[in-house]
């Protein structure tokens, strides 16, 4: 394994030198693996969205360093420049951005800055428009008569269209409709199994990023609270809540149930899982 | 009982926009909701959630048939202030609905175009932010507060005009867990407290659950109809709606599947666990 981003005891002080002087990121260190899904959750006003801004040179650090492949993205200006090509960051509700005519002009704005030819930024367009789920057929329309849903994957096709190595969703479902995050995260999931993309999600869901991703990286008042797995993680769920996050429901349920002197794991997160398990004990029971 | 809202017959369509065809939203919508009451509306993207809240202040106007609030027809126009005044809306993103630069100002904006004398603003005003927890921010900068807290302003800010009816359009998704927490307590207390008709518009499952009344919406009509217990055991109907259920819901029925006797309607967390306690304790 390999590590594309190094994080290095990095730290963010927003406004120095005012009274509003606010550290938002505090020594955090950690590194993500080439092709890995990495979850990244944490309250409002934990420094997530700090975080992410560094991973592709938005925000310069007050301290510490980034390193992309081993280099830092601070070395020259265009390794700056280029890092910025190599990690897509998909902001929050990005279907505010699109400003073109056309979805297709919308789309193929990132990969025209890159300074490819005509034909490879028409291929591009068109797989990045199929990995979102659209039809070609919305490439010649207005994306602003587009549903909410649709806005958003046009907005989502403009990153993934740079074909960036890395990718950062904060928070891509927001707002929408069950059905529409489903299937969402489904294009997510299938993108990443087609490119090997490495990718980071921001989500305040538990339930979101537990079955995403391969690693849960927590973050609690600028530092790392957490780093593993999601069983590692919600084995903690104490711990999470006293940091206000709340754990899936069936932990929370497992919780309890372990209280109540039923023994079940309590690190339990799916709803297969748990009914695996409670068959299991009911099966048992049966027999005895 | 005393009504809030009456819709009888309802049709309504969006005017063509490029394709060239209307979109019809409602083709014969029949909604009573009691005074008083605490109801959730569910449904997927485009089911008309939104075009319904939207009529119940006049901010759209029926095609067809009829919508009244409090007794008041909304296509009567000499009734539109007071139509207005008495059903107060809170939308999605509270950024949208902040009017000015300190938080009392903010909540005072409404009542200050209703004309209301100046020493009833400043309580108004004071019940209201106290009435949402926001009261110790009432000389801070709306801009320099969380999600929550805003959405908690934006409400106070409609609870000044005194409303008898709040109508909130999905006013939790861009806030976190915490956050939509404070939102959804401060709803319920209203609700209970001051005894105002509240029609909470939601994808959360969780959310709607605190609701006395479910309403499920599919295609412009209304799908399901009762309290969170009886909406929610719906499994497949809700599925086939797009819609998921609470994860406690959906372990519930899958045991009943394999063959176990729990109750489907144990909807909260404890709930839950006790019934699973019962059976493996058997």
């Amino acid at each position: 394994m390999s590590a594309i981003i190094e994080v290095q005891n990095l730290c963010h002080t927003y406004s120095v030198g005012t009274p509003f002087e606010h550290a938002a990121v505090k020594h955090i260190s950690f590194s993500v693996e080439k092709g890995e899904f990495l979850g990244l959750i944490g309250h409002t006003g934990s420094g997530k969205s700090t975080l992410i801004q560094h991973l592709n040179g938005l925000l310069k650090p007050t301290e510490g360093d980034i390193l992309l492949g081993g280099e830092s993205i601070w070395k020259d200006k265009e390794t700056t420049r280029a890092a910025r090509f190599r990690v897509g960051l998909v902001f929050q509700y990005p279907e505010y951005q699109l400003f073109e005519e056309t979805v297709y002009k919308d789309v193929a704005f990132g990969p025209k800055n890159m300074g490819l030819k005509e034909e490879e930024i028409r291929d591009r367009v068109l797989r990045a428009i199929g990995f979102v789920g659209l039809d070609a057929s919305v490439l010649d329309k207005s994306p602003f008569d587009l549903s909410g849903g649709q806005k958003r994957r046009v907005a989502i096709a403009g990153v993934i269209a740079m074909e960036p190595e890395i990718v950062i969703f904060d928070e891509p479902t927001a707002g929408l409709d069950p059905a529409g995050c489903a299937s969402l995260l489904e294009n997510i999931r299938a993108y990443q199994a087609s490119t090997q993309a490495t990718v980071i999600m921001v989500s305040h869901s538990m339930d979101e990023v537990a079955a995403l991703a391969d690693r849960l990286l927590v973050m609690n008042e600028g530092s790392v609270e957490m780093l593993g797995t999601p069983k590692e993680v919600f084995s903690h769920a104490e711990r999470l809540c006293e940091i206000g996050l709340a754990v899936p429901q069936i932990t929370s349920l497992f919780l309890r149930l372990r209280e109540l002197g039923i023994p079940v794991d309590p690190a339990t997160y799916t709803v297969a899982d748990a009914l695996r398990q409670l068959l299991l004990l009911k099966g048992g029971k049966a027999d005895a | 009982m005393s009504v809030a809202v009456k819709i009888a017959d309802l049709h309504f369509s969006y005017a063509a926009q490029t394709e060239g065809k209307p979109l019809k939203v409602f083709d014969g919508l029949d909604l009573t909701i009691a005074a008083g009451s605490f109801v959730a509306v569910l449904g997927h993207n485009g089911c008309g959630k939104s075009t319904l809240a939207k009529h119940l202040n006049a901010i759209l106007l029926p095609e067809g048939g009829s919508v009244s609030v409090f007794g008041m027809d909304t296509k009567d126009e000499a009734l539109l202030l007071n139509i207005r005044r008495t059903v107060g809306m809170v939308f999605q993103n509270p950024d949208n609905q902040m009017v000015a630069n300190v938080v009392e100002e903010d909540v005072a904006f409404a009542p200050e175009n209703l004309g209301v004398p100046s020493e009833e603003i400043r309580q108004r005003v004071d019940d209201a932010l106290k009435a949402v927890g926001m009261y110790e921010y009432r000389k801070h900068a709306p801009h320099l507060l969380s999600g929550g807290q805003k959405q908690r302003v934006a409400i106070a800010g409609v609870i000044a005009m005194q409303p008898q009816c709040i109508v909130l359009d999905e006013p939790t998704a861009m806030l976190d867990p915490h956050g939509r927490e404070e939102v959804i307590r401060t709803i319920e207390r209203l609700n209970k407290e001051k005894g105002i008709t509240v029609v909470l518009i939601t994808h959360h499952m969780t959310e709607a659950i605190r609701a006395d009344r479910v309403i499920v919406m599919d295609e412009g009509k209304i799908l399901i109809d009762g309290t969170p217990k009886e909406v929610f055991t719906q499994v497949e109907l809700l599925r086939g709606a797009g819609l998921s259920v609470p994860a406690t819901t959906q372990l519930l029925y899958e045991l009943n599947k394999a063959g176990c006797k729990l109750p489907p309607d144990a909807l909260s967390t404890e709930e839950c666990a006790q019934a699973l306690y019962a059976m493996l304790k058997a």
